[in-house]
């Protein structure tokens, strides 16, 4: 019996271990990025680089503010076009897609989920860019859009799911219509969890590229007219990145540094919206 | 008044619901069949009988909850006053807002007490913003629960204990100004203090609501219904006076029930 007692527990701290070991190989590429973008990017960083647009190529310093702000235009019409459709689509799934067409629905955000974003980028410049003749901002949105929508549909559905079957009962019993009982019970309960897949959605294709070079296309100038080609960060760590001078490498790090800044704070928002008083119980 | 006049004959004023020849299946299961009986309007009816008999897809079929589950088919009628409740010219939101419903489970929206509270009235636009918490109010004293929560309305409904979370269900139902009350088993979920507590405010509801109750607590309809429906096996085996099932059925089913013998 003691052999055997010693010897379950020497399996025990085996497992615990491996699972420790995981956790640590986990979480070391994701921290050796953070650490090394913040020791080649930060020296980059200053409020020049905040409000410069690109240098001409070869010529010394330069900023990333059009990139800024292009991020900031593609990404805002990515939730303006997606995030409605996205929840809209979700709550149909959940609360009455019980059928035969929200099954396909389903398997079609399934499968959307899992397209390379690269192929998204080309089927939006056919459809869009070759008829318009031109690489546009809302181009880029609308790719980046069809690779939220299936994102947030999904979590939206999952998290109504959630949502205990008594609460639309005592909703629809005080003469609620099943509309109203959607939106006004169960969406506001599953809201922090609903919330929390829209950042991480958005998160995710701010820092997307491959769709946007066949739609956004790129710009060196600062423009905020939406059916003009414009550039984002991601864009611009790929510019930078690929061209031949030291001072555009130097470039890309700040540029990278505060792309994953941001996607970082998206996720410490995420975070925090789920910490509310429902979901803490 | 002739006092030997049975009590399941009532004058056609003082009926609230009407039950006629209904029938219910889930799918294929025949879940009622052909129940009859009419409930007394401002008086607590009480319909006991073993798991799976059908007293709560009957008090379902009342405000149409049933509609919710797939593949269910009725026969037969129930009316509320004079109006089917299966009438076509019917809105179910309207019937439902006219009839409160407190379900096994206490079930307060994740939101403050107050807007739990509000929340049926805010909708069906029964009062003005201004008159809402003089309503509130009303509404939570009535339920028994006002004392112990003026102080703290703004904090969640479902951080209160289960007892006070199923007053408020009540409140929350009540604010609505229904005719109707509806209960399926509200106490089971409860605590011998919290049942009490619930009983006494349902004997003093029915001076002005009509309540109906299901119950797996004999003792408990005995003491607050005034009359009593058994069920057994989807069939209304017996009903009358709450005295009568209770000291003197006439059906061997009924008195096997009430004496323990099954269910």
């Amino acid at each position: 019996m003691a052999v055997n007692n010693s010897r379950r527990r020497l399996v025990s701290n085996l497992m615990t271990g491996a699972t420790l070991v995981a956790a640590l190989l986990a979480v070391i590429p994701l921290f050796a990025i953070l650490v090394h973008l913040i020791y080649k990017g930060a020296s980059s960083i200053d409020l020049q680089f905040f409000i410069k647009n690109p240098a001409a190529p070869g010529a010394l310093g330069g900023g990333v503010a059009n990139a800024i702000m292009g991020s900031a235009i593609i990404v805002g019409a990515t939730a303006g076009i997606a995030l409605p459709i996205g929840v809209g689509a979700g709550v149909y799934l959940n609360e009455y897609g019980k059928g035969r067409f929200g099954w396909m629905v389903g398997f079609v955000a399934d499968v959307m989920n899992g397209t390379p974003s690269i192929i998204v980028g080309v089927f939006v410049w056919t459809l869009l860019v070759r008829p318009m003749g031109h690489f546009s901002a809302l181009a880029g949105s609308v790719a980046l859009s069809i690779l939220v929508i299936p994102m947030v549909t999904r979590t939206t559905e999952d998290m109504l799911a959630l949502v205990p079957n008594s609460l639309r009962e005592a909703a629809l019993a005080l003469g609620y219509s099943r509309a109203r009982t959607s939106l006004t019970i169960v969406v506001r309960t599953a809201w922090p969890g609903i919330t929390t897949g829209i950042l991480v959605a958005i998160a995710r294709v701010t820092g997307e590229t491959a769709p946007l070079l066949f739609t956004a296309l790129g710009n060196l100038n600062f423009k905020t007219d939406i059916m003009q080609p414009m550039q984002t960060l991601s864009l611009q760590v790929y510019v930078y990145a690929t061209g031949p001078f030291p001072e555009w490498h130097r470039l890309a790090w700040g540029a990278a540094l505060v792309l994953v800044m941001l996607v970082f704070v998206f996720g410490l928002v995420a975070r925090f919206a789920t910490k509310t008083k429902y979901h803490a119980r | 008044m002739n006092s030997q006049e049975t009590p399941a004959i009532l004058d056609t004023e003082s009926v609230a619901v009407s039950v006629d020849q209904y029938s219910f299946w889930y799918g294929d299961n025949l879940a009622l069949s052909d129940v009859d009986l009419n409930i007394p309007s401002k008086q607590v009816t009480a319909f006991i009988g073993p798991s799976g008999c059908g007293k709560s897809t009957l008090l379902r079929s009342v405000n149409r909850m049933n509609d919710l589950i797939p593949g269910n088919r009725y026969a037969g009628d129930i009316a509320v006053g004079t109006q089917s409740v299966f009438s076509p010219k019917l809105d179910t939101t309207d019937l439902r807002r006219r009839i409160g419903m407190v379900f096994q489970q206490p079930n307060p929206f994740p939101k403050t007490i107050f807007d739990n509270v509000a929340y049926g009235p805010r909708l069906n636009g029964l009062c003005s913003p201004s008159e809402m918490v003089g309503r509130v109010e009303r509404a939570l004293r009535q339920a028994a629960l006002w004392d112990e929560v003026k102080d703290r309305l703004d904090t969640f409904g479902t951080e209160l204990s289960g007892g006070q979370q199923q007053r408020l269900c009540i409140a929350r139902a009540l604010a609505n100004e229904p005719e109707i009350l509806l209960l399926d088993e509200p106490c089971s979920a409860l605590d011998p203090i919290a049942t009490q507590r619930i009983e006494e405010l349902l004997v003093q509801l029915k001076s002005t609501y009509t309540i109906v109750i299901v119950t797996h607590n004999l003792q408990q309809a005995a003491r607050i219904a005034d009359k009593t429906a058994f069920f057994y096996l989807g069939k209304l085996i017996e009903y009358d006076s709450s005295e009568v099932i209770f000291t003197s059925p006439l059906r061997e089913d009924t008195e096997a029930y009430i004496t323990g013998r099954f269910g």
